[in-house]
């Protein structure tokens, strides 16, 4: 495979694990709070994603800086394109990594209520604008002949956009009702498994819509299978999730996510970040990208680094593999 | 303001306020590293409430750092994105590294350390705190081998085709000679920030309740203290070797540093000076002789060349313009570096000798606490605006100027939001983590006197929360 090829492909890779991993993340911070009816059960929900959240989200670390690195035009063009939209990000970043770090460190109801807010504030937002930021770059955007984003906010918050967002917030939620299923125990375990069935099916109305509306607008075959394998493993996720297989359920809301992650960079290729103004405006993976040396330079390292990343982080999935149970602890 | 003095403050504020935590954090992680080590070898409890009470203080400043942190990676696009065109061939591979290499590590790393304090074998524990130690080194090596690149662009080549740089050589970008001073620079200026502060919070301690806990503080501030010598010591000689090295590549640099206008042979060093506003003409000053011939060159009646002969020589060479950059901003955050980490060396080496052989510190001495750490992290501060600001009109040296860098489509109501949004957002942030700092070390060692139970789960038991 030629080397823009396979960074495009290790871009799409970090994205996808990204939303696979902090997708439960985002879900758990939006559910903890109603779905835990008092503190020792949040705090129970909270503790299943309190080891792995933070090396999670270095997963968007790496996509934003291996997209400097391998494709300098295409990290220009969308980060100072999606200002708006990636600030708000920021701020929703920032208050969620400061409360989940900060929640448990003063015993106070008052405290308490206030990270909690940051928290949910901190997953909602998040997870509702990298919605519409890939909306955006699958249906492309207005782009200059230097590929400068010539649109303005507005421009940002078309309708397949924010269904895309709505989609990304709906999605999360269940995945983060069934990673609760299968991480805890007792009535959370339970309240958690009925909830991912109800988010479940607007979930899948939303994916379905989102997914097929994507296809239109830049579908090619492959694309259009990895879609429709995507929402078979969704529908597969939500049957085990009814029969209580919570592995299994947890399975298939991974693939399902992963899956429809690839669809959509499936659909991009061969551009990154297609103009809606003029065809001859639109950016290419090629045109993005940098020069061979760079490029070779970093799948050497990547190769021999990234795979022990992946057993680093398999191990602390591995360390915390038990269900995290409610117990009145003091807090630390 | 324009979008570039706009863009200009939003990085200035962003940056200064991000790296108030980094020193902290490759310092105090460290620190608490080899407290754990001298419990796990000697077996001694005190070592053991040593590390769980400055580990939770290291965990509340490193949340500030990592969030900060994003924002870093992010602006560069955000608000630079003509920059990131420009450099991102050769600029982009030490940030990727350090996200591959550092950032993964870290992370990954400290989520072990934090909650297996019950479920992992004492020596594995004590590997994963080793573990975050090794991903703090390696994220500043990386980050600054790219901000070197800035300062010394090497390993590259122009590609006027595509208007951009690229990377030839990696190795030469990451063997750059201003990283090779740099990073010792660096992580000697966190250790004496990371060392105060052990030192100012156990001080505190034994002054404020002198029969609490004596014994284990007494520790801590001979610790804290002597690691603030020894780095004083290391900062000294790594900034003596930086000098030289910014002279020969950045000349410019060294003459702001001086106000030094016209050549000389040998060159004085100003403590003090009273001039006129732009700094170009001076009516006080106190001069120590043939001092800054020894720091630019090593040689005491070595010629240090002058800013109106550099600004000559660079419209030769670049054309005609302004090279010149805020002399008064660089002469003096240079002086402020100096003095004020001198001031925080002095004060750690009063609190050793004051406090030798079991004598109590006197009441008064608690009025040193606090300054004492905030002193060397506003030397990290004054040294970053110096060497930041010092390479001005630059961006990238001699190839990019900053007014070229910022992004042409990016709107100035757009950097107005961002701007007054991430300072009033950080403003209310510091407030709520100072609280809790202070909180907590008001909280001494309460509640780290229990040994952890070391031995591993059983395969049926869940896992209790730690958060």
């Amino acid at each position: 495979m030629e080397l823009t090829t396979v960074w495009f492909v290790a871009i799409a890779t970090l994205w996808t694990g990204y939303f696979v991993l902090e997708g439960f993340d985002f879900g758990v911070g939006m559910l903890y709070r109603v779905l835990g009816r008092n503190e020792p059960e949040r705090r129970a929900a909270i503790s299943t994603i309190g080891p792995v959240w933070d090396g999670n989200e270095v997963w968007l670390i790496m996509a934003g800086a291996a997209t400097f690195a391998a494709f300098p035009e295409w990290y220009a063009t969308l980060f100072s394109g999606f200002y708006l939209p990636l600030f708000a990000i920021l701020v929703g970043l920032i208050l969620r990594g400061v409360a989940l770090e900060y929640r448990g460190k003063r015993d106070e109801p008052v405290w308490r209520a206030r990270m909690d807010a940051m928290i949910v504030i901190g997953s909602v937002l998040p997870a509702l604008l990298w919605g519409v930021a890939f909306g955006n770059i699958v249906r492309g955007v207005p782009l200059d002949a230097d590929h400068e984003y010539v649109g303005s906010f507005g421009t940002l918050l078309n309708p397949f956009a924010l269904l895309g967002g709505l989609t990304f917030v709906a999605v999360f939620v269940t995945h983060g009702a069934i990673f609760l299923a299968l991480r805890t125990t007792d009535d959370l375990r339970v309240r958690a498994n009925r909830l991912a069935t109800r988010t479940g099916v607007v979930a899948a109305v939303l994916t379905i819509a989102f997914l097929a509306w994507a296809q239109a607008l830049r579908g090619d075959t492959v694309s259009v299978v990895v879609t429709i394998a995507a929402v078979v493993a969704f529908a597969g996720g939500l049957v085990a999730n009814l029969l209580r297989r919570e592995g299994w359920a947890f399975v298939g809301t991974t693939l399902a996510i992963g899956l429809a992650v690839v669809s959509l960079f499936v659909a991009l290729f061969p551009d990154v970040m297609p103009s809606t103004l003029d065809p001859g405006s639109t950016l290419s993976a090629v045109e993005a990208a940098s020069s061979a040396y760079t490029l070779k330079a970093m799948t050497i390292i990547t190769a021999i680094f990234f795979p022990l990343v992946l057993v680093y982080q398999g191990w602390t999935y591995w360390v915390f593999r038990k269900r995290v149970t409610v117990e009145p602890v003091a807090v630390s | 303001m324009d979008t570039l003095d706009l863009a200009r403050w939003q990085f200035a504020i962003t940056t200064v306020y991000h790296f108030f935590f980094v020193p902290v954090t490759i310092s105090l992680v460290a620190i608490t590293a080899g407290l754990q080590t001298a419990w796990y070898r000697t077996g001694k409890e005190k070592y053991l409430r040593l590390t769980k009470f400055y580990g939770k203080l290291f965990l509340i400043n490193i949340a500030m750092g990592v969030v900060t942190g994003l924002v870093q990676e992010f602006q560069f696009g955000m608000n630079w994105s003509d920059y990131s065109r420009f450099v991102g061939d050769v600029f982009g591979a030490p940030l990727a590294l350090e996200g591959l290499l550092a950032f993964f590590l870290e992370s990954t790393f400290i989520g072990l350390w934090i909650f297996g304090w019950e479920r992992l074998p004492r020596l594995v524990h004590l590997g994963c705190i080793w573990m975050v130690v090794l991903g703090t080194q390696l994220s500043a090596y990386f980050i600054l081998a790219a901000n070197s690149w800035m300062q010394n662009p090497v390993g590259f080549r122009y590609n006027a085709d595509r208007g951009r740089a690229e990377l030839t050589d990696l190795w030469a970008v990451l063997t750059n000679k201003v990283v090779l001073v740099t990073f010792p620079h660096t992580i000697f200026a966190a250790f004496m920030v990371g060392g105060a502060f052990v030192a100012g919070v156990a001080l505190w301690h034994l002054v404020r309740r002198p029969t609490v806990d004596k014994d284990v503080f007494r520790s801590a501030l001979k610790i804290g203290a002597s690691v603030v010598l020894v780095a004083s010591v290391g900062v000294a000689i790594s900034g003596d070797l930086q000098g030289k090295v910014m002279t020969e590549v950045q000349p410019m640099k060294m003459a702001a540093a001086e106000a030094l206008y016209e050549t000389e042979k040998p060159a004085s060093f100003s403590v003090f000076t009273v001039g006129t506003l732009d700094g170009s003409k001076e009516i006080f000053s106190i001069k120590l002789p043939y001092l800054l011939s020894f720091l630019a060159t090593g040689h005491f009646d070595g010629e240090v060349k002058g800013i109106n002969s550099l600004q000559d020589a660079y419209e030769q060479l670049y054309g005609p313009g302004s090279y010149k950059p805020n002399i008064p901003l660089t002469y003096w955050t240079f002086r402020l570096m100096i003095g004020v980490g001198m001031a925080s060396a002095a004060i750690a080496l009063w609190l050793l000798w004051t406090t030798r052989r079991g004598r109590a510190p006197t009441r008064w001495l608690v009025w040193l606490a606090a300054p004492l750490p905030l002193l060397p992290l506003a030397a990290n501060t004054f040294g970053w605006i110096f060497t930041e600001t010092g390479r001005q009109p630059w961006l990238v040296f001699g190839l990019l100027p900053t007014a070229s860098g910022v992004s042409p489509s990016t709107t100035s109501g757009e950097v107005i939001t961002s701007l007054v949004g991430f300072t009033a957002l950080y403003g209310v942030l510091a407030v709520v983590e100072t609280k809790l700092l202070l909180r907590t070390i008001r909280g001494g060692l309460a509640g780290t006197d229990a040994p952890p139970d070391t031995a591993p789960d059983q395969p049926d038991k869940p896992l209790s929360f730690a958060y």
